[in-house]
């Protein structure tokens, strides 16, 4: 189906995106990747009168290394970010969620900030960017910029910290260079979005884990943090009995969804089980 | 209405056009590019991909004045002076076809799969298919004609052994 | 005349590679919604939100002042002329069968019925002023749970006062085919074994890729309509019967359809609204669904309770079978409507030597999607459920479930045989197909590492699942159908026209949409009247070109299609025999006719066949009283069904933490017959596969507490892709068919028919060992999980929640 009418600008700079933004009013929509809005458009379930297209800022593309941390723009695609070098070697486990987003097509324009923005609890992205403990940069009205911790930045279901007249410009990674990182995503059929996601991302020495870092996928409203699996972790072996016993608590204080793909007990079954084999994988086990 | 420029299987097109309009529409109502088609509207099915600028894209979440000033493919433009594209060739060869609606969508993504991994496993290619859905073939014979493309043709299918033509 | 070198001395038999292709690969193809005619309209629809209402008004002023819009039309605007869409098969004479007005008028009994149409000049317009029409109702209590439905006190349509539309019995003791089964079932429980079952065939949507569309054209003298059908030629006649259009008047035509499944074996609301609109416009006009309104609107398939009563000996051997099943119609009965459940009443006995067989349907009206025929239509239904309780006596009885397969099915030196049903099956070897099969997959290799891992307790279960399966398809004699009440026959009908030049043009009734009609028959023919194969030209779905027809579905086209083909092959070389004997100078008794020549006997004298089409075209020289042409009809009408056969084996793993399945490898082993082109049947079962691994394993519609389909897009419609399923080893066994000249069988079906409960069968054998007997169907991973953990068969018949994850959802927020 075709969406309703709306005006469509491009602008090639954030100011003028902000500009547009606040002209547009209530109705004007920001649009990255397009690739969950546009479903939204056709279904007719959303009607923006204004979209500001921000796929011809240059600036919001790509990765640069920036000391400790890796800097990437909010309009970098899926693709671009799956086949970072430099993401691979310092923020693996954005790597290995980001691989498994949708499907290549849509991960060819889909967008990293696009996703974070849009903030669907069973995207993969998210759950990353929060373990990896990243800061989002966001951009204002009169050239404000602030930064928001991953912690700070999902609110619930689709909200995020993002305000009115404000866009999401870029993530700022702390690098987890020699981090083992797996993404666990569980589904029934591939294309699906998570039932459940597990990221795990751990440094091990000497086979015992010293750090670990694991983000929950659509066990509740927003992206969550497993901080009680990641303490139990801390100078446990990478074995299987030990990763269990941590895994344990992985679903402790989560309220998951409960719908066509399985009930909310179902997914907090599922929770440790993935978190297990997640950091196992990750520790590479 | 916006003016875009838009270059589709070589030849370059001038329009206005809404902004609404997806790009699957400018080529299907406007260019006559019919052989790009629409199987959803929530961009699972893969019918309609193309290749913008050369990777492939799902031409039902594209408008198409994000096309304006960018360069089409479609399953149109594959076939160069009567020659199939190999990996069309190889799709008749190997029957990964029946009905034929999913096949535009199908060969444009296997080619943007053999363009990305030149030597794709089983499972790579299966995994670099997931976004497209068959109801036909059960994907066997798909895979065997990326396979096939890719110069990778597994040991011989009992039903492949017959006179070809 | 061209010939290659490397040509097959037969065609039939040959892997060649489909003519279709080349326009299909290369986008150089005709759907219906490709179509634009001067001036044409576009349709857009409005359909209820409520799946039960009475529409207490509708504005649509509006609509109509929209720009560019020319008509909005109710069904209140048409009520006088828009009739009740057809039901082809009323399965007893007092069946009920709510009047089914394409548009609604006051009434609507789902959600997504239409109750008002919008026309305009662009797509888009039409789809904005639709938004605009507002419709006023009165909801009313619906009834969306079959059993509920059978209780009859909420109503689906309550001026017909019941939820039951039919009862439909075969008793093989009434029908003197079989013994009495109540005498099986007292016998059995005092001396033998009963078990009894309860399964849940779930509510399936055939989800064809192409989404419906119809295009009718009312200007010239013929209103012509284009349409994404399997069935062209029964909706020429339906379009006429129901309007009061004279057949004549009307030509429908079936371009490129992209799948149908039978899920396009319909005469639908929107052809029939479609072709009433374009005739009061008198302008050309479109519609074309959406996918969320194809999955809402099209018919959908299965979505039965089937309650199985197996009596046995001690020792296994099947004493009767007792099948009483509800059948769910939804809102209205479709076109084959409750003949479906009926089509498989014949199927519950399967390859076994019952001797007591009593078969109980109930359709019931409910306030859901419509349901009709989806690939198999009653057949899977049946093999379901016949195929899982046999695998619940082998444990019964604690053998293996292929012996006790053997025990009771008919042995192939029995054939012909006639089942409890009293239906002939002409031929087959089941022992043949499962020695191979077993060969192929390795069973006892993969019995042995089964006992390795349960003796492990690894986490990571297999499963080893058998089908043993027939089917009956091409649908059928006529005679039977009538003695069913069916209302049409079951014949086909083929042409052959000898063209001058030497080239063959063909048409035939079948409907191929995908099924590479164009190549077998090609090859059929070029066998028959020794012709090249590239020299055939095969035109079907078009009423006015192909005017005789029934259509494709019911894996019925090459087994009747094929035959009329055959029948019309051999008028014309009999109609040229005295032509070539006038041209040859020789008497017709000295003729013989091989590889496309007529020669005479003991001499090098012939003529080919491209030359008397050519010396019948010159007409110069022909015997006195000779018509000058060799084309010749055909229309053929099956003797009997008929009835492929095969064993399917399938290992799944069942991860035990998760519930998830993997499917680990699957052989199929199929008799079709003789296989006029293995490249195409080798497709057509491996398709057949994953649609019936999709109904055990990831499919269902689902709707919700109010009657809302929630499965309404391929988000939440989980339809399997590459990455979700495996590749096959298929092979053949051959027991030609002997009701046909070609020795075919259908083979459309089976693939689906037999690897739902080979599936379902190997998750369950994977996890009996915890208590588990039966999954429902989609055996998701919660479900297998809780039937694990949750003691017994409990967990694993857990409802599908009735919500979707939200997506795409108003409530979506930024997007950067």
């Amino acid at each position: 189906m075709i969406p309703t009418e709306f005006d469509y600008v491009a602008p090639t700079t954030v100011e003028e995106a902000l500009t547009a933004l606040a002209d547009g009013g209530e109705d004007a929509k920001l649009m990255a990747g397009g690739q969950s809005l546009l479903p939204v458009l056709r279904l007719r379930m959303n009607a923006p009168t204004l979209v500001i297209d921000l796929g011809k800022i240059e600036s919001l593309r790509g990765v640069r290394d920036d000391g400790d941390v890796l800097v990437i723009g909010a309009m970098t695609t899926h693709h671009q970010v799956m086949r970072d070098v430099a993401v691979h070697e310092h923020a693996l486990l954005l790597t290995k969620a980001t691989e498994t987003v949708a499907d290549p097509q849509i991960r060819h324009r889909g967008t990293f900030g696009g996703s974070l923005a849009h903030a669907d609890p069973a995207g993969d992205v998210g759950v990353a960017v929060l373990a990896l403990e990243a800061e989002l940069v966001i951009a204002g009205p009169g050239g404000s910029v602030r930064t928001v911790s991953a912690d700070d930045f999902f609110d619930d279901f689709f909200t995020t910290a993002i305000g009115e007249g404000e866009m999401l410009t870029e993530v700022r990674i702390p690098k987890h260079t020699g981090w083992g990182a797996h993404y666990e995503k569980f589904v029934r059929v591939s294309h699906q979005w998570s039932i459940v996601g597990v990221a795990a991302t751990v440094k091990a020495e000497g086979g015992i884990i010293s750090e670990a870092r694991i983000g929950l996928t659509n066990m509740g409203s927003t992206p969550l943090r497993a901080r009680s699996v990641e303490a139990a972790l801390v100078g446990q072996p990478a074995t299987e009995e030990a990763v269990r016993g941590a895994a344990a608590s992985a679903a402790d204080g989560t309220n998951p969804p409960s719908d066509l793909n399985g009930d909310a007990d179902y997914r907090k079954v599922l929770a440790p089980v993935l978190t297990r084999r997640a950091v196992l994988a990750a520790a590479g086990v | 209405m916006a003016r875009i420029s838009v270059s589709v299987d070589g030849s370059s097109y001038s329009d206005e056009v809404e902004p609404r309009m997806l790009l699957v529409q400018y080529l299907r109502e406007r260019l006559g590019k019919v052989g790009t088609v629409i199987g959803c509207d929530t961009s699972n099915c893969g019918a309609c991909t193309v290749h913008l600028d050369g990777v492939s894209v799902k031409s039902c979440n594209i408008l198409a004045v994000q096309a304006d000033g960018h360069e089409v493919t479609t399953i149109e433009g594959l076939e160069h002076d009567g020659v199939l594209h190999p990996v069309q060739a190889a799709f008749r060869e190997c029957h990964a076809l029946q009905c034929g609606y999913c096949t535009p969508g199908m060969i444009m993504q296997a080619i943007d799969l053999l363009n990305d991994n030149p030597e794709p496993s089983e499972e790579a290619i299966r995994h670099g298919l997931e976004g497209n859905i068959c109801r036909c073939t059960g994907y066997h014979n798909i895979v065997r004609a990326v396979q096939t493309a890719a110069g990778h043709a597994p040991a011989a299918d009992p039903a492949l052994e017959g006179t070809a033509s | 005349m061209t010939v290659t070198d490397d040509r097959p001395a037969k065609e039939v038999g040959s892997s060649r590679r489909r003519k279709e292709d080349q326009r299909l690969i290369t986008g150089r193809t005709r759907w219906t919604d490709n179509i634009q005619l001067p001036g044409m309209l576009h349709l857009a629809v409005v359909r209820s939100p409520f799946a039960h209402a009475m529409i207490t008004s509708i504005d649509t002023s509006a609509a109509k002042a929209a720009r560019n819009v020319v008509s909005v039309l109710t069904g209140a605007d048409i009520a006088d002329e828009q009739g009740s869409l057809p039901n082809a098969w009323a399965i007893t004479t007092d069946q009920k069968t709510p009047a089914h007005p394409s548009i609604a008028v006051d009434h609507v009994a789902f959600a997504g019925e239409i109750v008002a149409v919008v026309a305009a000049r662009t797509m888009a317009e039409a789809r904005d002023a639709a938004e605009l029409i507002e419709v006023e109702y009165d909801e009313l209590p619906a009834v969306l749970d079959l059993k509920e439905a059978a209780k009859d006190e909420v109503l689906t349509h309550p001026d017909l006062g019941t939820n039951h539309s039919a009862f439909w019995q075969f008793d093989s003791a009434t029908a003197g085919t079989g013994g009495a089964i109540d005498a099986a079932i007292t016998e059995a429980r005092a001396n033998g074994i009963v078990i009894e079952r309860e399964y849940r065939q779930q509510r399936l949507i055939p989800a064809f890729m192409e989404p419906r569309s119809t295009v009718v054209d009312p200007t010239g003298e013929q209103i012509t309509m284009w349409s994404a059908t399997q069935v062209p030629h029964i909706l020429r006649f339906l379009l006429a019967a129901v309007l009061g259009v004279s057949e004549a008047k009307i030509r429908v035509i079936a371009p490129d359809v992209g799948g149908g499944f039978g899920g396009k074996l319909q005469t639908t609301p929107e052809e029939f609204m479609t072709f009433i609109v374009a005739r009061r416009l008198g302008k050309p006009c479109k519609y074309t669904e959406t996918r969320s309104e194809s999955l809402m609107a099209a018919h959908h398939g299965r979505d039965q309770w089937q309650n199985i009563t197996l009596c046995a000996t001690k020792d296994g051997t099947v004493t009767g079978l007792k099948v009483d099943l509800l059948a769910d119609l939804g809102a209205y009965v479709a076109l084959v409507g409750g003949g479906v459940p009926v089509l498989g009443a014949f199927m519950f006995n399967a390859i076994y030597k019952f001797p007591a067989y009593q078969f109980n349907c109930t359709t019931l009206l409910t306030n859901k999607t419509w349901t009709d025929a989806y690939r198999g239509a009653g057949r899977p239904e049946a093999t379901y459920a016949i195929e899982r309780i046999m695998d619940e006596l082998a444990v019964e009885v604690g053998v293996d479930p292929l012996v006790i397969r053997e025990q009771n099915w008919i042995k192939h030196e029995e054939f012909p045989f006639t089942s409890v049903c009293g239906l002939e099956y002409d031929s087959g070897n089941y022992e043949a197909a499962t020695e191979k099969a077993k060969a192929r997959f390795g069973y006892d290799e993969l019995r042995a590492e089964q006992q390795r891992r349960r003796d492990s307790k690894d986490p990571v279960q297999l499963g080893i699942g058998i089908s043993t399966f027939t089917e009956m398809c091409g649908l059928a004699p006529s005679r039977v159908l009538g003695s069913l009440n069916y209302g049409a026959g079951g014949w086909e009908h083929a042409s052959v026209r000898m063209l001058p030049t030497g080239k063959v043009e063909i048409t035939t009734g079948s409907s191929a949409h995908g099924q590479g009609h164009e190549t077998a028959w090609s090859q059929i023919i070029a066998d028959r009247l020794g012709v090249p194969f590239e020299d055939v030209e095969v035109l079907h779905g078009d009423t006015a070109i192909a005017p005789k027809g029934m259509d494709t579905y019911g894996s019925r086209s090459l087994t009747v299609g094929g035959e009329a083909l055959v029948l019309a092959a051999d008028k014309v070389i009999a109609k040229a025999k005295p032509i070539a004997a006038h041209l040859l100078e020789a008497s017709e008794a000295d003729l013989e006719f091989e590889g496309g020549r007529f020669s005479v006997r003991g001499t090098d004298k012939g003529i080919a066949i491209q030359e008397i089409s050519l010396a019948t075209f010159a007409a110069h020289n022909l015997p006195d009283g000779v018509e000058p042409n060799l084309d010749c009809d055909a229309t053929y009408d099956p003797v009997s069904f008929s009835f492929p056969h095969g064993t399917h084996l399938c290992a799944v793993e069942v991860d035990t933490e998760t519930g998830q399945v993997t499917m680990r490898k699957y052989v199929a082993v199929d008799d079709v017959g003789v296989i006029v082109n293995p490249l195409i049947v080798a497709g057509q079962v491996h398709g057949g596969l994953v649609q019936g691994i999709a109904q055990a394993l990831f499919e269902e519609a689902v709707h919700d507490e109010s009657g809302t389909l929630v499965t309404a897009s391929f988000v939440d419609y989980t339809i399997p892709t590459a990455a979700d399923v495996i590749s096959f080893d298929i092979d053949h066994t051959t027991s030609p068919s002997t009701t046909n000249t070609l020795g075919t069988k259908g083979v459309g079906e089976a693939g689906t028919i037999a690897s739902t409960p080979a599936v379902v069968n190997a998750v369950v054998d994977a996890v009996r060992q915890f208590g588990v007997d039966d999954i429902l169907m989609p055996c998701t991973p919660e479900r297998v999980y809780r039937a694990i953990h949750q003691a017994g068969s409990e967990g694993g018949g857990k409802p599908t929640e009735a919500s979707a994850m939200p997506h795409f959802d108003e409530s979506e927020g930024d997007t950067l």
